[in-house]
């Protein structure tokens, strides 16, 4: 039986079919709380611990689909293009918007673990915990953080920012699309771009735009910040 | 055919992006660096978008289902989210929240000014 799951098929066929149960609560409850991505991820680790089947049995099928990740990246220049003409007005509202809140994530993350008495490999670990894995991993790493940690912090930061987001806007009365698409790239990465892309076409090109600019600019002020603060 | 061709053209912008990011030794990811490319052949006319539709439709309406794996690796760390889950929980909720309030009220503020 467990012989049978050693193949990429396996991974793949739990992943789509998690997704589409997800997909289905969603659609019927329409609650950002039911996220697709999110209830996908656990019926996927609870079916994995419920029949003891090990991570490296699913990510036979598992690294299979992460192979779409980089050529999904690539293509957000794709609805990036098509607001040109959004981007050309608005390149210095949206550059300073995102350097403030990549700046707002640094310094929040190193007061808040102070405040917390987190140790210091603990901290630093998290310092990059809102900007895409790779770069995340690098900066974790340049800072003496572990990058275990990272990226799951990278990966909780993105589904809370799936989850949150729409609930979020509302809360802050964040109704310019503008807006709402480089918060959601600029706190919660491409995971939150998922969101962002369902919201609307500005919303999703804007977030798209905001994963690699939050990314080099947490690159460029992350080691100056930690310096002067800790 | 059509997907198959437009796939592998995106394929190999991710793959030139991360050889630009070991040449030049650059802090961004093969796939962002692929982006900026892909931008630019758009910006510049080399490539029409239109001949981009089917495989940027596919990708982006699956965009989430890719993150799949991503997730469920978080059981891999299960041993120190364990140990830190309050931590890594309290701050990654508090600082996402923070993130979100500041870039996006900046933005709409400064738009709201400046456009006047």
């Amino acid at each position: 039986m467990i012989d049978l799951l050693q193949t990429p098929v396996f991974g793949i066929i739990i992943s789509i079919v998690a997704y589409e149960i997800g997909l289905s609560i969603y659609r019927k409850t329409k609650l950002p709380i039911f996220n697709p991505l999110l209830i996908a991820i656990i019926i996927v680790i609870g079916f994995l611990l419920a029949f003891d089947i090990d991570l490296e049995t699913y990510n036979l099928g598992g690294d299979f689909i992460s192979v779409f990740l980089t050529p999904a990246t690539v293509i957000l220049a794709v609805p990036l293009y098509n607001k040109l003409e959004i981007l050309k007005k608005s390149y210095k509202e949206i550059l300073i918007g995102i350097a403030l809140g990549s700046t707002a994530s640094v310094i929040s993350v190193l007061l808040l673990a102070k405040l917390f008495n987190v140790n210091e490999s603990l901290l630093l670990s998290l310092i990059p915990k809102s900007i895409t894995t790779p770069v995340g991993v690098e900066v974790s790493k340049q800072l003496g953080g572990i990058p275990s940690i990272t990226v799951a912090a990278i990966i909780i930061t993105g589904i809370l920012g799936a989850v949150l987001g729409p609930s979020l806007c509302r809360l802050f009365k964040i109704k310019d699309k503008l807006a709402i698409g480089i918060a959601m790239g600029t706190s919660s990465h491409a995971v939150g771009t998922t969101k962002a892309i369902e919201m609307g076409e500005i919303e999703g090109a804007m977030s798209g735009l905001a994963i690699g600019v939050a990314a080099l600019i947490t690159v460029l002020v992350a080691p100056i910040i930690v310096k002067i603060l800790l | 055919m059509k997907l198959l061709r437009q796939f592998c053209f995106v394929l190999a912008l991710g793959l030139l992006g991360d050889l630009i990011k070991k040449m030049l030794n650059l802090p961004l990811p093969g796939s962002v660096i692929g982006m900026i490319l892909l931008f630019l052949l758009l910006y510049f006319k080399v490539v029409k978008v239109e001949n981009l539709k089917e495989i940027s439709n596919f990708l982006l309406d699956h965009l989430a289902f890719f993150f799949i794996p991503a997730g469920v690796g978080l059981m891999a760390y299960i041993g120190i989210l364990k140990d830190n889950w309050l931590e890594i929980g309290g701050i990654s909720l508090i600082t996402t929240v923070l993130v979100f309030l500041v870039t996006g009220s900046t933005i709409q503020f400064l738009r709201k000014r400046w456009i006047k």
